[in-house]
């Protein structure tokens, strides 16, 4: 008998007790918690987004479309970074103010040519108001998930309000489970010492989130 | 987990005994665990909803363990579609051999890897050592374990019995041997110790091929893995490798996505007090080579190793609804005095104390006394975020400790004897059940009782003693309560 089949006869063997007609799925769980915390205005959601962010550290800054590239290039410069990793789908516009040299996100690249580069900027597919969290899956303007990993300082770019949720489970359905997904809340960060919250650890040591507005 | 190992523990009494002398370990324990107990509460109380939550999370897991055949089908379904393998392992060894041949299939000698309960448990990175595979921890607790030649005293902090001057010595002293050694200089200050652990793996993190992971949840319905962690090891052991092999207990299976929804909330905020943790990972099997994102080889090791005898005990079933959170282990008095390592076992606290007699059975000397490492508070069950009722186990542990009876070990229905050094409590008990049954028998007893006890020990003789060495034997009224709820007329007369 292969171990699979073992392991599926045990758990059948100790599950003698449950009937036949057990409740089905869509019964068994009653889902009465909130779909989300509090009644906001679109607007005071995004402002719960940026108090969330910055609350575990993230700098949170705000703009228009129109000063989206300018910001990116002071980010940049305030940061003295030389190189920076791009997505490949990520709009040219949001670069063209900087002066770097651009590293276009490619399969062929070696994660140490990756701990070379200075800094990434991204967008995002999803944040999340309540917990301060940005959701990344890989879209083209997003890039492999290791471009936001190894260099020690990421950029992420937020259309709000549009891409902005209140709530965990508001989240969850705006997003597809098929892709790779990586949600950060906030710069890398450590309790191990203590228990007690450090940042900066292996992922980006600095994290800027940029709220960027229609108008 | 290169160095201690937990075969041969003395019983929790002894272990106990020993390590609340240690006056460091108890300061250490005590600052960790009020830090985070106070912080918890107010993450807990930021959602209006908690209860409704726990109480979700608690029926999730458990419709998923009533039906777990059908939902590890479904699981290993979507995961090979999704271009993973999928491994089946009934105990340790099985596991360990089947990744330790994993890991040679690709010709590497080394591995980074994610903090992992499940690869703690079977003993995983002795396995690969004897193989010649060299793991490295990546976790700055389970590298802190690692290089002081340790054993972990916390599922989520291995290193909570160590503080900061501590763990800057190991590093100093350690990691040299290991790799880049520790900067010149290096002060105990929390950053600056992150900052060391950064520097050192880094290079490991880069140049590694292979990496082993747990996972926190396993989506059924979509196959899909779900990593929870703070520092960035985990992405990087779960994306930078060519290979990534997930060892999960079968019972981290979650039926639906939406599932997730409680859990990424309760999870943070139980476990390290935060609205959210830092990092969460999941991934779907492979990615195409169009992408190319993250591992081109995905292997996932499902590991039984005592959980269906666990799922077979229909009140200590409940012990497999675990999300490793750590709670209970924070807010328990046992363990804020005793430690980790007094548990015997990867699982300490009152977890620990209810899953590994289950996992382990309990034959051993120290799986037959953690059902009684616990004064029974409650506070575990309190706090537990898809509420198992920890007290509850306990008692049903001792009872199966004190009478023995039926058990399923390794998938078969046997009888275990009752436990040596219990004959004392089930005579009392059986004179106990005669007498109460007797009420003539019960009163004599009890006037008898009242009228000798100023000839009371302070202590009990023989087998009491142990009991009477850590309480206070109750004093005997002068009148037992029956005759004088009798002469009183239920306390209505009470001038005569």
């Amino acid at each position: 008998m292969s171990s699979r089949d073992l392991i599926l006869a045990r758990v059948r063997r100790a599950l003698a007790d449950v009937p036949r007609d057990d409740t089905p799925y869509d019964r068994a769980v009653r889902r009465d918690y909130l779909r989300e915390h509090g009644n906001r205005s679109a607007g005071r959601t995004v402002d719960l987004l940026a108090e969330n962010l910055a609350d575990y550290r993230a700098l949170v800054h705000r703009c228009t479309a129109g000063e989206l590239p300018a910001t990116i290039a002071r980010l940049l410069a305030g940061r003295g970074a030389a190189s920076v990793a791009v997505p490949a789908g990520l709009d040219p516009a949001w670069l063209a103010a900087a002066d770097v040299t651009r590293m276009p996100d490619s399969a062929a690249d070696t994660p140490a040519a990756l701990d070379r580069v200075d800094s990434v900027v991204t967008a995002c597919a999803v944040a999340i108001a309540e917990t301060g969290t940005i959701v990344l899956d890989g879209g083209p303007d997003q890039g492999r998930r290791r471009i936001t990993l190894v260099p020690d300082h990421h950029i992420c770019v937020v259309r709000v309000p549009g891409q902005v949720v209140s709530s965990v489970p508001q989240g969850l359905e705006r997003l597809d489970p098929a892709r790779p997904l990586t949600w950060i809340s906030g710069p890398s960060a450590t309790s191990d010492i203590e228990l007690d919250r450090v940042e900066g650890v292996h992922g980006p040591r600095t994290l800027e989130v940029v709220l960027v507005s229609a108008r | 987990m290169s160095g201690g190992t937990y075969l041969g523990m003395p019983a929790f009494p002894k272990a106990a005994h020993e390590a609340v002398r240690d006056e460091t370990l108890r300061g250490n324990l005590r600052h960790a665990t009020h830090t985070i107990r106070a912080k918890r509460a107010t993450a807990v109380a930021e959602v209006s909803d908690w209860a409704e939550l726990r109480e979700a999370g608690k029926q999730i897991k458990d419709h998923t363990l009533r039906h777990l055949d059908r939902y590890l089908v479904q699981l290993e379904e979507s995961v090979t579609a999704a271009g993973g393998t999928v491994h089946w392992a009934a105990d340790a060894d099985e596991a360990n051999r089947i990744v330790t041949g994993l890991v040679k299939a690709t010709g590497e000698s080394e591995v980074v890897k994610v903090k992992s309960m499940a690869t703690q448990e079977i003993g995983l990175n002795e396995a690969l050592e004897a193989e010649g595979i060299r793991a490295y921890e990546t976790d700055l607790a389970e590298l802190i374990v690692q290089l002081g030649e340790d054993r972990p005293s916390h599922i989520l902090v291995p290193a909570i019995h160590r503080n900061r001057g501590e763990i800057r010595d190991i590093f100093a002293r350690e990691m040299g041997a290991w790799g880049r050694p520790a900067p010149e200089g290096l002060t105990d200050t929390p950053a600056e110790l992150a900052d060391a652990a950064r520097l050192h793996l880094r290079e490991k993190f880069l140049r590694a091929k292979v990496g082993i992971s747990g996972a926190n949840f396993m989506v059924a319905e979509t196959g899909t893995m779900v990593v929870v962690e703070s520092e960035g090891n985990g992405r990087m052991c779960l994306t930078l490798p060519e290979t990534l092999i997930s060892v999960v207990g079968i019972e981290k299976t979650v039926p639906t996505w939406r599932d997730l929804e409680v859990f990424l909330q309760t999870l943070p905020r139980s476990s390290t007090a935060e609205r959210m943790n830092p990092y969460t990972s999941t991934w779907t099997g492979t990615t195409d080579s169009g992408t190319a994102d993250g591992p081109r080889d995905f292997h996932l090791v499902l590991i039984d190793n005592g959980r269906t005898d666990t799922l077979a005990d229909e009140v200590g079933r409940q012990a497999l609804r675990c999300i490793r959170c750590s709670a209970c282990l924070n807010v328990c008095p046992v363990y804020e005095r005793a430690g980790g390592h007094a548990y015997g076992s990867v699982y300490p606290g009152p977890i620990g104390a209810i899953l590994s007699p289950q996992l382990r059975g309990t034959g051993s000397e120290i799986d037959a006394s953690l059902p009684y490492a616990s004064s029974l508070c409650g506070a575990c069950y309190d706090v537990c975020p898809v509420a198992i009722d920890i007290p509850e186990v306990l008692v049903h542990l001792r009872e199966r400790v004190v009478q023995g009876g039926p058990v399923t070990r390794e998938g078969v229905r046997v009888l275990v004897k009752p436990a040596k050094g219990h004959a004392a409590e089930r005579a009392a008990m059986r004179a106990a059940r005669w007498a109460f049954g007797r009420p003539g028998v019960l009163r004599a007893g009890q006037r008898l009782a009242s009228r000798t006890r100023r000839f009371h020990p302070r202590t009990l003789p023989g087998p009491g003693r142990a009991w009477s060495d850590t309480r206070s034997v109750p004093e005997v009224p002068a009148e037992p309560f029956r005759d004088w709820w009798q002469r009183t007329h239920g306390g209505k007369d009470t001038s005569k």
